[in-house]
């Protein structure tokens, strides 16, 4: 006789708990995926390169606000760069549904490890990068990896971080970081721009090296698009900015020919 | 270990003895059963002092969990630890025991991490599961963020699970306090675990057997410890773990294990950069031991202590 009435009428649980000696609470509960689980074999809803770079005062990254559903421009006002605790902000690219569940793990980290104790010990960027690295990794170590490449910038103790990590894990640093279509078009602009010159390049000359990045990555990526933010994190903090437009020009377009809609 | 064996079951001894004066001299509107009252031997109920005893979870009509209580005698007779912190290191000080002139001296101070370190009283073996906790924590802290484990948030970790075993059916407290210092970016610390599930940060604290009169020596001359140098932190450390010794009884290169927690002090020779927790016994200490002054004359005997209410008497 099974004492617990709300078990009439379900499965039971013979080889788990012979006598029904288990509380209610502790039983196992039928899968709602009965007919076996699904993994990730792929990124749905997509967000294309996050760009990185080390300045002068801290860092700086830049990613567009476009959220492709394959080819489809689909969502044209995403942002893609968060800000994780005092010290850090992130980028990231690949799936945006997976992102958004990296926003909710990350926001739920904060509140454990630094609202809560209120003791003072904050995580910095490399805490929060090691953090998602072991959580990227062993998403992939169960064949369910949150399809995203992460580009994490910070500024704490008047040391700069940038870090890269995504699905698989890996981890690499470096002064210039690009995820993507970016890690092809941009990463190389991007070294001649930067590379020796961290100590001393300026915001404003920063700012100006990603806009020219994302332009070409504009022209050239066709899942990009013209709306884009960019990122700071410096001993002032941690500032995004608005959406804003890029600058292009097409006029060239006009002499192109050879495909297209063109009768000659 | 065999020590402390020993100390259990002696202290077993002084609860029963101590049991017979004050059931006849009780007063108060409880009713006696008669049996009670009868002078003819103890039935075996009657082993425990008292009837809030046996069960750690429910209070005394006074309001005092005696589990608890006993649990923190467990720590009293262990042997003395002193610990002690300055603006630039934390230090540890412990006073061995051996069961015999053949027998090895009892381990009394564990390393957790780089950066951590205890000193114990109590029980070694419920000393062996929490440190072992402990390390484990400091682990999954640098697994998971690459971060030594901030010191204060271990010592809270180990008071939650010790504040558990007083709140919960079928549970015994911990029989073992700690001393725990570490140091983190906000610098050297010190704190004191006790099995009631509570942990305090001291300038310098003591637990363990006879630790109130280190702890009279400490509360002297505390407030030239923040701007010591490690040479004058030990000696003080020293001077107040002296006090808890018997009559005959000295400070030697066997009984004595000094941690420490911070840069190197002129008389180490291999210590890491960043000044990581190191355990010193044997022949290093006998440096720091030389450096002691000649005990003052002996000060007035210590006041009884205070008289507890009428359901418990707690063994000195």
């Amino acid at each position: 006789m099974d004492h617990f009435p709300t078990n009439w009428g379900r499965p039971n649980y013979n080889t788990f708990d012979a006598h029904a000696t288990y509380p209610l609470h502790v039983h196992p509960q039928p899968s709602s995926s009965a007919d076996g689980v699904q993994h990730t074999q792929q990124p749905i809803v997509t967000g294309t390169s996050v760009l990185a770079l080390k300045y002068k005062d801290g860092i700086m990254l830049a990613a567009d606000n476009l959220a492709s559903y394959g080819s489809l421009a689909r969502f044209k006002g995403v942002q893609r760069l968060q800000a994780v605790g005092d010290y850090t902000i992130i980028g990231a690219s690949g799936d945006m549904a997976d992102f958004q569940y990296l926003q909710y793990i990350l926001d739920n980290l904060i509140i454990s490890e630094e609202i809560n104790p209120q003791d003072g010990h904050k995580l910095g960027p490399s805490e929060v990068h090691e953090y998602l690295s072991q959580l990227l990794y062993a998403r992939r170590s169960r064949m369910n990896p949150l399809w995203n490449s992460v580009l994490v910038g910070g500024f704490r103790d008047g040391q700069r971080f940038l870090a890269y990590v995504d699905l698989l894990g890996t981890t690499y640093k470096a002064s210039t970081l690009a995820t993507g279509y970016g890690a092809y078009i941009a990463q190389p602009l991007l070294r001649k721009a930067v590379e020796g010159k961290e100590d001393t390049l300026t915001e404003d000359e920063a700012r100006k090296i990603m806009e020219d990045c994302l332009r070409v990555l504009f022209y050239r990526d066709a899942r990009s698009i013209n709306q884009y933010q960019i990122a700071t994190i410096s001993a002032a903090g941690a500032s995004i900015s608005g959406s804003l437009k890029l600058e292009t020009s097409w006029g060239f377009a006009e002499g192109i020919r050879g495909y297209g809609g063109q009768t000659q | 270990m065999r020590y402390q064996s020993h100390d259990v079951d002696e202290f077993a001894h002084v609860r029963i003895a101590s049991y017979w004066p004050r059931r006849v001299s009780a007063v108060g509107t409880r009713v006696q059963p008669s049996v009670l009252s009868t002078p003819s031997p103890p039935p075996l109920f009657s082993m425990f002092r008292n009837t809030y005893d046996s069960d750690n979870t429910v209070f005394s009509p006074q309001g005092r969990l005696h589990q608890v209580e006993y649990a923190l005698e467990a720590v009293k007779q262990g042997s003395a630890a002193v610990g002690l912190r300055s603006k630039t290191h934390a230090v540890l000080l412990a006073l061995k025991r051996s069961t015999g002139e053949l027998a090895s001296y009892q381990q009394k101070m564990i390393r957790i991490d780089d950066h951590v370190g205890i000193a114990i009283a109590g029980l070694t073996s419920d000393a062996r599961v929490l440190s072992n906790f402990m390390r484990q924590q400091a682990m999954s802290s640098r697994m998971t963020f690459n971060r030594p484990v901030p010191v204060n948030r271990l010592v809270s970790t180990i008071a939650d699970k010790a504040q558990v075993n007083t709140q919960e059916y079928g549970r015994r407290p911990y029989g073992v306090g700690f001393l725990v210092i570490g140091q983190d970016h906000t610098g050297p610390h010190l704190y004191e675990f006790s099995p009631s599930g509570t942990s305090f940060e001291y300038y310098a604290i003591s637990i363990g057997a006879r630790s109130q009169s280190a702890k009279t020596y400490l509360e002297k001359h505390y407030e030239s410890f923040a701007d010591s140098n490690l040479e004058d932190l030990i000696r003080h450390g020293l001077h107040a773990l002296r006090e808890t010794l018997q009559q005959d009884k000295e400070l030697t290169i066997n009984n004595t294990s000094i941690g420490i927690i911070g840069p190197k002090g002129p008389h180490e020779k291999v210590v890491s950069e960043e000044g990581s927790f190191r355990i010193l016994e044997g022949e290093p200490i006998d440096v720091y031991l030389k450096t002691m002054e000649a005990k003052a004359a002996p000060e007035a005997a210590a006041p009884p202590p205070a008289v507890g209410d009428e359901d418990v008497q707690m063994a000195e």
